[in-house]
């Protein structure tokens, strides 16, 4: 018993493990606020379209010596613009361009870190490695969440009235464009620190699952960021501590807890769960057989009359 | 606490509400122009209907009016203010057709009217005692109290469009707008939505509705504004709102009808029957044509 638990706090006596828990539930949890918005507006995908795209800037960047953080963000510019043009001078729709784009722009990335292997693991970008994250992207990444998160904490009603209703969040003198710019430059900020944690694959599970979990689960939206935002925390601390006794693949198994939750609360949810509709549709099925039989019982009675 | 007090102590240090539309010209960046040369003045304690076809720049103006869209040429005043000023003011309360709002988000009802505050509210956006006491005036004005920990998207068409005029009560604007209000709402919701709309007006707010709904108008509006690409005519309803203006203003687009003669009455009686209607709601004129017109209206098919 006791040597279970020695073996159960392991984890903690070594300084790296402590940074991966905490810089991943940073990041899962910033991501999580933004997947609040994001899978309501139809978005996801962006997600994964972002996360796919930066990837020859961080390679780019490693190659070079330069602070990921810069080269993603290049390639992010480099990514809109692309689409913007594709969009402009073809009649391909919205997303065969974005298809296009995103999958062009990985290519390259896994083409220049194969390319250059010694000063970038392709690895290391597809699938993350914060068990080994160096302290200088570690520090890049918890810039990035905090002050994305001290923003997300001063707009988050302006952006939810933004992303309810745009037309009235202008005419009450929002700047609608504005929050709207704000928040994409977010969500590219915060892609990029997850790149550090799950990597370019997984990004998307963590900008859309927690707050897809938490949508089951209220009506209300102040209640939907804290759900998710604590869905996004925990998953993220513990999958980053259970990679401990996996060995690696972190993203896998932060990834793994959050739809393990999302499947239960799919389920189970109280009120849009599948168990609560299928009740729900058997008393409605219920009621109307009922008042099918007093029809019945009607028509005898008229008839006998 | 009252319905009276609700609205007139905002309105007792205000200025009066105005809507002045000077030769406002729109062009949009592809180069169309919405609306040339429009122009038209409304003071407090009026309903004005804004009436014309699709297309015919409707949704421009009110776009100006809340200053979504700057006029090429010409200017709008708000109680006398520049529009940004008065946007900043909390002075226009916009209420949304129902299609552009996103139902599946998840805010109650309560939430959608504390929006309506958010002008009123600090940076941080948190309400104070007396935001909320508002929502709760607003919400039973509208008779939507039951109602208040309902998602949006749970109502019923004319209680949606229940909750954005308790938001637009709150937000306490003396210049509402609203935009096709009465589409896709029962008969009740439109009629208490009316009432609503004239108690508004006798304590001095100034509300104009975009319609298409030709029959509810003399119903309800003092003043008309007919509409197509430019102002066609503007004035009270009694005059402007004419036979002769509408199908100017309609011209071709709606059905138009006339019953007159032996068709109509049995005697030699001058009187004809005027139905015009875009199949939704008729308007009908009857009376002796091309002379005092009494227009009465009528839910006839």
């Amino acid at each position: 018993m006791s040597d279970l638990l020695a073996e159960l706090i392991v984890p903690f006596s070594y300084d790296y493990m402590w940074k991966a828990m905490w810089v991943s539930a940073l990041v899962g949890a910033v991501c999580a606020f933004l997947s609040c918005y994001l899978m309501l507006k139809g978005w996801s995908l962006m997600g994964d379209a972002l996360g796919h795209s930066i990837v020859p800037g961080v390679a780019g960047a490693y190659i070079i010596g330069a602070p990921f953080a810069f080269g993603a963000f290049f390639a992010g510019i480099l990514a809109a613009l692309g689409m913007a043009f594709v969009k402009q001078h073809s009649r391909l729709r919205e997303d065969a361009t974005i298809g296009l784009v995103f999958t062009t722009l990985f290519a390259l990335g896994v083409l220049m870190a194969s390319l250059h292997p010694t000063s970038v693991s392709i690895q290391t970008i597809v699938l993350g490695n914060i068990l080994a994250i160096p302290d200088a992207d570690a520090m890049q990444v918890v810039v990035i969440a905090v002050i994305s998160f001290a923003i997300l904490f001063f707009i988050w009603k302006d952006l939810m009235v933004t992303f309810f209703d745009e037309t009235y969040a202008k005419s009450i003198g929002l700047k609608t464009r504005t929050l709207k710019l704000v928040f994409f430059t977010l969500l590219s900020a915060c892609t990029v620190a997850a790149l550090q944690t799950v990597g370019a694959c997984l990004v998307i599970a963590l900008v859309v699952t927690p707050g897809a979990t938490a949508y089951l689960l209220t009506d209300r939206f102040d209640r939907l960021i804290v759900i998710a935002v604590a869905i996004g925390t925990l998953t993220s601390f513990v999958g980053a501590y259970l990679s401990y006794f996996v060995d690696g693949a972190t993203g896998g198994v932060i990834v793994t807890l959050q739809t393990l939750l999302f499947l239960a609360a799919f389920y189970f949810a109280p009120k849009h769960g599948v168990i609560a509709a299928r009740r729900k549709a058997r008393v409605v099925k219920e009621d109307n057989l009922r008042a099918g039989n007093e029809l019945r019982d009607g028509d005898a009675v008229r008839e006998a009359v | 606490m009252n319905r009276v007090d609700l609205l007139t102590r905002s309105d007792a240090l205000a200025r009066p509400a105005s809507i002045a539309v000077d030769d406002v010209s729109v062009t949009y960046p592809n180069g169309f122009t919405a609306v040339r040369d429009a122009s038209f003045e409304l003071g407090p304690g009026t309903i004005c209907a804004l009436v014309g076809v699709n297309g015919s720049g409707k949704s421009t103006i009110f776009k100006a009016i809340m200053g979504f869209v700057t006029p090429s040429a010409g200017q709008v005043r708000l109680c006398g203010l520049p529009v940004d000023k008065a946007v900043s003011q909390n002075i226009v309360a916009y209420v949304p057709q129902s299609e552009d709002v996103d139902w599946n988000f998840p805010v109650l009802v309560e939430d959608v009217v504390m929006m309506g505050r958010y002008g009123h509210m600090n940076l941080f956006r948190i309400p104070s005692r007396k935001d909320r006491r508002k929502v709760d005036e607003a919400l039973e004005r509208v008779n939507m109290s039951a109602y208040r920990t309902r998602q949006i998207g749970e109502l019923s068409g004319g209680q949606k469009k229940r909750v954005f005029l308790a938001r637009a009560l709150a937000q306490e604007g003396r210049i509402i707008l609203l935009d096709e209000p009465f589409t896709g709402i029962d008969v009740t919701t439109e009629s208490a939505i009316i009432d609503l709309l004239r108690e508004l007006r006798d304590a001095g707010h100034l509300i104009l509705v975009s319609t298409h709904n030709l029959g509810s108008v003399p119903d309800f509006c003092d003043q008309v504004v007919l509409l197509n690409r430019t102002v066609l005519a503007a004035g009270p309803t009694a005059t402007t709102f004419t036979q002769e203006n509408l199908e100017r203003t309609f011209g071709g687009v709606l059905r138009n009808f006339e019953l007159s003669g032996h068709a109509l009455h049995e005697d030699d009686d001058a009187r004809s029957l005027n139905v015009i209607t875009d199949d939704e709601r008729p308007l009908v004129f009857y009376g002796v044509k091309k002379g005092k017109k009494k227009p009465a209206r009528d839910k006839a098919k």
